[in-house]
């Protein structure tokens, strides 16, 4: 019980604490900048946990031929030669300015194996898998977007002036309307809708979850919330 | 079957396939005739550009690239114009990187306008590029207290003790401006939580970013962020304000983000058409009789 | 054959003879050039800091030079086309095969998720599958290079890193030391959650996380998200703009005094609207219900700010496919 609740909540509350009082105190400063190195290196090697568990998930899909064992092979043979080429640094020249330390260069320039996985096969993938958000966004927009209340009409009219007034359609459909009615032009409403009802809304969420961050770690380090723990609960 | 059942079931294919156009078209129209829209600076994008002209020439800036090729669409073109003003006001410029991937898009952002368009200027002199730091937080921390232990090192392995431009810096306050462009975590909204609050107006900071994170940093505008470019209309403007300021037929990579401006206007216009669409076959259907 | 079977033949066929055609025409499409650039590098002793001499890596003629190796780098066509017309026979610029076949698998892979738009088909599910195995690879490597070996090994064995990696490295004190300790015996019982039994040694380390995280978080959301928030929304109630010629801007001051008021109100509402712990009725409920349409603005903007976002990256990756990949446009006069 000591080694599996007792000892993990007070190294919660120590690691907290320091973090805390390090903000202040000039005297324990340096503690916290060897906390924050600690915490760093352990997320560090967590990326090893994540490759573990990629490894295990993989190798059940192969070992018990579930549908699409085939595609798990290509995961774990890209997996396999993107970590050998990176770690090892294959194909990379030394730095110009220690040509003696053999692995003082960079593995992210485009001429190393690895550089070149991350140019022409994680950057197109990632990024499209990005773009092809505005192909369903507007399929949902076409397909959702209804004004059924005026809540709903509030963001929808918002929507309208953000979307027409940060292009030229703004200066097409408004820019007609004279100088003392310049503010109805549907550029200068979205800055206004952005600098006034968006800042107010997104300012409210911000203090509401400062408020809720600040309450969740004083809990944490005070040891009343165990929930990160998994199986133990509040007290 | 009426027009807007006929509208209502249409396969949502037919929706990817305008939208592919709405954007494709444009891209090859703006492509081939090299024409652009004209660009009206808003206040948030005209403070950045005045946060940068109102420093003495030799000040240093910090500029943080926090981003990688995969969002550098949208945000590239800034950090060109970014680095481009500050070039143009002979600022001495420290590149940083909290991404991976920031440092090389630091190397190649230098490549592109310092080395190219103001060869006087000297590396480890006038600009030097630091490249990444891993550890987050845990790095703006540090360099409250101490910047050179937080970047011991640049990007070709020398001492930060031995670089002029760092020679009497002691924590980020002697950057009296950061210039940070940022797609996520950690950037923008890290920088303002853990350096600007913690300087407490020793030190200003103008960001460049995405259209997803815009919305969330205008709370921080003006006060705590002096200047802000959200997504590729702040990059557009933005770069037409450093285009008129520098005068003269500005160079291809200097018009990125004002040429990305015709897509995205007609795929607005395209988004704005469907949902009126979309509470047309709403409102008709509420008025047909049911059944 | 099924109607959809047919329509990714139509498609496929469509795009072969669109890319023949392409690649007849003109200067023809998708090819990356580079130019050879050879290293010649001679060392040099030199007085550093505190007047300890140390040795400087120069750039030093072929003949000279202890250290030599070739690097590639990345030219633009125009390049290649103008050295090409002055002496047919040159070789400083050359087409490189690594580059151009990746550029075309880059192609491939833009397509290949793209396709998913239309149905689920095996070469996105390659895609997905190579996307995966990538960039769980790539934080790896990034974390080892990045963190492990400048900091753990950095402090652990020093004289190996300063070898082989940094030789800048700055020598760690004690304090550095014990903490790295401390981070490597914690990050091996972490990886415990991978043996099958005493999982929960792993929390130890997981106690270290959440307790520094919420120590961390506390100081700059209370610090920036809390008091400085506050402080900016508590702006004078009237806002005098002066104008240009020193008197008072009064359209300004006017829109300036409502745009602090409409700030306030909005905050407000807005906080009373996520107070959950009083019932929304009477005052509250109807400062509730104003804090629901600023929060429904802010959600609009929001709306509209990630279209514009997701618009421009896949403007940018139809400007990969038709510019570097199809060569059809040439914004940046790489090829003229």
């Amino acid at each position: 019980m000591i080694l599996r609740r007792t000892i993990p909540i007070w190294i919660a509350t120590l690691g907290g604490f320091v973090m805390l009082i390090s903000a202040f105190g000039k005297p324990i400063e340096g503690m916290g900048e060897s906390f924050a190195e600690v915490f760093n290196v352990i997320a560090a090697i967590a990326f090893v946990l994540g490759a573990g568990s990629l490894l295990k998930a993989n190798l059940t899909k192969i070992s018990r031929r579930d549908a699409g064992w085939g595609f798990a092979i290509v995961t774990l043979s890209t997996f396999a030669v993107t970590l050998i080429a990176g770690i090892f640094k294959v194909g990379v020249n030394p730095s110009r300015d220690f040509p003696l330390a053999t692995f003082s260069g960079k593995q992210t320039t485009p001429e190393s194996p690895f550089g070149w996985l991350y140019e022409y096969a994680m950057v197109p993938l990632t990024s499209t898998m990005f773009a092809l958000l505005a192909f369903y966004v507007a399929s949902a927009a076409f397909r959702a977007f209804r004004a059924k209340n005026l809540e709903a009409g509030l963001l929808l009219g918002t929507a309208f002036i953000v979307l027409l007034g940060r292009t030229f359609a703004g200066v097409i459909l408004t820019g007609w309307l004279p100088e003392w009615a310049s503010g109805l032009r549907l550029e200068n409403l979205s800055v206004y809708v952005m600098q006034v009802f968006n800042t107010a809304g997104n300012r409210a969420i911000i203090v509401g979850i400062a408020l809720g961050v600040a309450a969740t770690s004083l809990r944490i380090l005070l040891g009343v919330d165990r929930s990160w723990m998994g199986t133990g609960g509040d007290r | 079957m009426n027009f807007w059942l006929r509208l209502d079931s249409m396969d949502r294919r037919w929706v990817f396939l305008m939208m592919g156009l709405a954007v494709a078209i444009p891209i090859l129209w703006i492509g081939i005739t090299g024409r652009t829209f004209p660009e009206t600076a808003t206040p948030a994008a005209r403070d950045v550009f005045r946060a940068i002209d109102s420093l003495p020439e030799g000040s240093r800036v910090l500029f943080g690239f926090d981003y990688d090729p995969a969002s550098s669409g949208e945000l590239q073109p800034m950090a060109t114009s970014l680095m481009r003003q500050c070039a143009a006001k002979k600022l001495r410029i420290v590149c940083i990187a909290l991404w991976p991937l920031g440092g090389n898009l630091a190397q190649e952002t230098l490549a592109e306008v310092v080395r190219s368009d103001f060869p006087t200027m000297r590396e480890g002199v006038d600009f030097v590029n630091l490249g990444y730091q891993a550890g987050n937080e845990g790095v703006m921390k540090v360099v409250l207290t101490d910047f050179k232990k937080a970047f011991p090192v640049d990007s070709r392995g020398q001492p930060s003790n031995d670089i002029e431009i760092l020679k009497d810096v002691k924590t980020v306050s002697d950057f009296p401006l950061i210039v940070n462009v940022g797609a996520g975590y950690p950037g923008n909204k890290e920088w303002i939580q853990y350096v600007i609050s913690a300087c407490q107006g020793k030190v200003k900071m103008v960001a460049g970013c995405t259209g997803v994170s815009a919305p969330q940093l205008y709370p921080y505008y003006p006060v705590q962020l002096a200047g802000l470019l959200g997504a590729i209309k702040g990059a557009a403007e933005y770069e037409s304000l450093v285009n008129e300021a520098m005068g003269g037929v500005p160079a291809p990579k200097y018009l990125e983000a004002q040429r990305r401006m015709a897509p995205q206007l007609f795929g607005h216009l395209l988004m704005v058409s469907l949902i009126l669409a979309g509470n047309g076959i709403y409102f008709a259907g509420k008025r047909r009789p049911q059944r | 054959m099924t109607r959809q079977g047919k329509t990714w033949l139509v498609m496929c066929g469509v795009l072969a003879a669109l890319l023949i055609a392409r690649g007849l025409t003109g200067e023809g499409l998708g090819r990356v050039y580079v130019k050879k650039v050879e290293v010649s590098l001679g060392s040099e002793q030199v007085a550093g800091a505190q007047g300890v001499s140390q040795t400087i890596w120069k750039e030093v003629p072929a003949d000279k030079a202890t250290m030599k190796w070739v690097e590639w780098n990345q030219v633009a066509p125009k390049e290649f086309f103008a050295a090409r017309a002055a002496n047919p026979a040159q070789d400083s610029i050359s087409l490189s095969w690594p580059r151009t076949i990746g550029l075309w698998l880059g192609a491939f892979f833009t397509l290949a998720i793209m396709s998913f738009l239309y149905a689920d088909n095996i070469a996105y599910k390659l895609a997905e599958a190579t996307v995966i195995g990538v960039s769980a690879a790539y934080w790896m490597v990034i974390g080892f290079w990045e963190t492990l070996v400048p900091k753990l090994f950095g402090a652990l064995t020093p004289t190996l890193v300063s070898k082989l990696v940094l030789p800048s490295l700055q020598p760690s004190d004690v304090v550095q030391q014990i903490s790295m300790w401390v981070a490597l015996v914690l990050g091996v019982m972490m990886l415990w959650r991978l043996a099958p039994r005493g999982g929960w040694i792993a929390a130890w380390p997981l106690a270290f996380i959440v307790g520094v995280t919420a120590g961390l978080k506390i100081v700059s959301h209370v610090e920036s998200d809390l008091m400085a928030q506050a402080a900016a929304t508590m702006q004078p109630i009237v806002e005098v703009v002066p104008s240009a010629t020193g008197g008072t801007d009064w359209y300004a001051t006017t829109w300036a005094t409502l745009a602090n008021a409409l700030v306030l109100v909005g905050v407000v509402c807005g906080l009373v609207y996520f107070l959950f712990s009083v019932q929304h009725k009477g005052v509250i409920g109807g400062a509730a219900r104003v804090g629901v349409w600023y929060l429904m603005i802010t959600f609009g903007a929001a709306f509209g700010f990630t279209v514009m976002g997701r618009i421009a990256l896949l403007a940018a990756r139809f400007e990969f496919l038709f510019d570097d990949w199809l060569w059809l446009i040439d914004p940046n006069h790489l090829r003229s």
